[in-house]
């Protein structure tokens, strides 16, 4: 059983949760840019967390299945179709052969995720399927996808229940990105270290799985910026001497030169992955300690996930179905349809 | 010097042991390293040890970052200053040709004959340093003074695995290729990254290198037996 790419956005890799271990050796972990996104998405499909999806960047692309499927996206809300059928994101679906999923633009959301049942089932490179794109491991070939390419899928259970979240975007809110000051954040003065917490920056459209520039004010250094170089991880803001901060992200590089001033908390990391460019945003700092227990938190609340979803009953119209009969108001009221209402209203095409 | 710990959020922390680039520090790293994955400390995932640092990732649902840095402290105190050298590699270098092109530039830079350039690198002990920037890409110290040579203004797009370089104070062998500004002097038939192979990583930090020059027809017949999956080259370990 295969899943077919009939179109591919610009920025289609297959992701699983990464191979962590192999730092020492040069071997950036990779994994998702949003990890609960693709959570969900898993979920969604009865597949566990380990399973491999598919991860694009603003346009998903066109897909067919050699066999009848439960898909889900997320991410985000997108524009999202079986053949003429608006579906909506953060539901699973099933997908018969003969139908193309297409799956447009992501909505105030930068990277979403298609999950299948039965995972994604290239072969594992070191432990792992994630793509690395910059060394070109796992997988397919190391690289993106692209037109004509062509998935193996696992094996998954036949007559999977469809399953709904409340929202296809987990990683999301206004509040500042937090941080933890360090490991390199005595080689600038306070009025620099000042800046990075009191001024506004702007996610810049220079980003990728590696990393996101951010525009805004600049932070220099006291004795230049060149250190010897050590350890880095997904999180850390180097600033190389245009004194212009850089977030390194899922795909990082092992190892560094730049003083890293900061380091966004694993909690937060995927929200900013998921802010589109442009977006302002201003930081705020923590303690490693307060740190720790965000972390401890939401980890809890990720592993709640799956208890959170509701079962969507066959035959039941699809929620985007409904919107798109001008039911809006019917359901307005409802907790577990608003977050979809309020972006997906005006949008749904018919 | 007392050990420093850096912060890296909330998942990881750096335990700095020196301020430069140095043998003994970085062999103090690596041994520490060692005692704490050999302490098999719940909770503590991975281990990056860099020149002078090592890096340390964990789980703060099983540890937290203080117990962390108690334990880190713990070992390195009670660390044998004596550390065991590494495994020696020597690896075989066609030194010049095409991926070694800078190989006349640079002698010409240092006054000297292509030949001696090529000596004096082969006549070096290297130590790996590192394992970063790249799958299996060492970072070596021990080059000669003499060769030290900044990097080229405009990187090259694409530099073959294998290739020899050198980078400032730095010498280095091509993991795979890739984009770089270093200058490069030779080219070795070895995989330093190779998926095929039960163990894909060749050096480990803290292993010492020494360059051989050989001849074409050596290269390429040691390129063509790496290339059918045998192993070329064992390290030797100080006994």
């Amino acid at each position: 059983m295969t899943l077919r790419v009939l179109a591919a956005g610009p920025m289609l890799s297959v992701q699983d949760p990464g191979r962590p271990g192999l730092r020492r050796f040069g071997v950036s972990a990779a994994g998702p840019m949003d990890p609960p996104a693709m959570q969900l998405a898993n979920a969604l499909c009865h597949n566990p967390d380990t399973a491999a999806v598919l991860e694009f960047a603003g346009l998903g692309g066109r897909f067919h299945v050699t066999r009848p499927a439960l898909v889900a996206v997320t991410g985000g809300d997108c524009d999202l179709r079986i053949d003429d059928r608006p579906i909506a994101a953060g539901e699973s679906h099933r997908l018969m052969p003969g139908e193309t999923l297409f799956i447009g633009a992501l909505r105030d959301a930068v990277w979403g995720y298609l999950g299948i049942a039965g995972g994604i089932a290239c072969p594992p490179v070191l432990g792992a399927r994630s793509t690395h794109l910059r060394s070109g491991l796992g997988g397919l070939g190391g690289r993106r996808l692209i037109e004509g390419d062509v998935l193996p899928l696992g094996p998954a259970a036949d007559a999977l229940s469809r399953l709904r979240a409340a929202t296809p975007r987990i990683s999301s809110g206004a509040g500042p990105v937090r941080i933890v000051l360090g490991p390199q954040h005595q080689r600038f003065a306070p009025e620099v270290l000042a800046r990075l917490l009191n001024e506004s920056f702007t996610v810049s459209a220079q980003r990728d799985r590696m990393a996101m520039v951010l525009d805004g004010p600049r932070l220099p250094a006291i004795e230049g910026h060149d250190i010897v170089s050590d350890g880095t991880v997904p999180g850390a803001i180097q600033v190389p001497g245009s004194g212009q901060p850089i977030v390194l992200m899922a795909e990082a590089q092992t190892t560094g030169g730049y003083p890293k001033i900061a380091t966004v908390i694993g909690a937060d990391l995927a929200r900013l992955a998921q802010m589109p460019t442009g977006s302002a945003l201003r930081f705020a700092a923590v303690t490693r300690d307060q740190a720790e227990e965000i972390w401890i938190a939401h980890r809890r609340f990720l592993r709640g996930l799956r208890e959170g979803l509701q079962t969507v009953p066959d035959g039941a119209p699809d929620t985007a179905h409904l919107l798109s009969c001008d039911l809006v108001g019917l359901f307005a009221a409802d907790e577990i349809l608003a977050p979809v209402l309020r972006a997906d209203s005006a949008a749904i095409p018919t | 010097m007392t050990p420093t710990v850096l912060p890296c959020g909330d998942q990881a922390l750096s335990f700095q042991l020196g301020e430069r680039i140095d043998a003994t520090t970085n062999a103090r790293v690596i041994a520490l390293a060692k005692a704490v994955e050999d302490a098999a400390i719940a909770g503590i995932l991975e281990l990056v040890p860099t020149y002078r640092a090592l890096m340390v990732r964990y789980d703060p649902e099983i540890i937290r970052g203080a117990a962390v840095e108690a334990a880190l402290h713990a070992l390195h105190a009670a660390l044998d200053d004596a550390s065991a050298p590494g495994r020696l590699w020597r690896v075989p270098v066609l030194y010049g040709g095409e991926v070694g092109q800078d190989l006349d530039e640079l002698a010409r830079l240092k006054g000297m004959a292509p030949a001696e350039v090529i000596a004096l690198h082969a006549s070096a002990e290297y130590r790996v340093y590192m394992i970063g920037f790249a799958p299996g890409f060492a970072y070596l110290g021990g080059l000669p003074e003499v060769l030290h040579t900044p990097r080229l203004a405009t990187p090259r797009q694409l530099v073959a695995a294998g290739a020899i370089g050198i980078g400032g104070a730095q010498a280095s062998v091509n993991s795979v290729p890739g984009p770089s500004g270093w200058r490069y002097i030779g080219w070795t038939p070895l995989r330093l990254f190779d998926l095929r192979r039960d163990q894909p990583f060749l050096f480990t930090a803290g292993d010492r290198v020494r360059f051989a020059p050989v001849d074409a027809g050596t290269a390429a017949d040691l390129a063509r037996r790496v290339q059918a999956g045998e192993s070329v080259v064992e390290p030797e370990v100080a006994p």
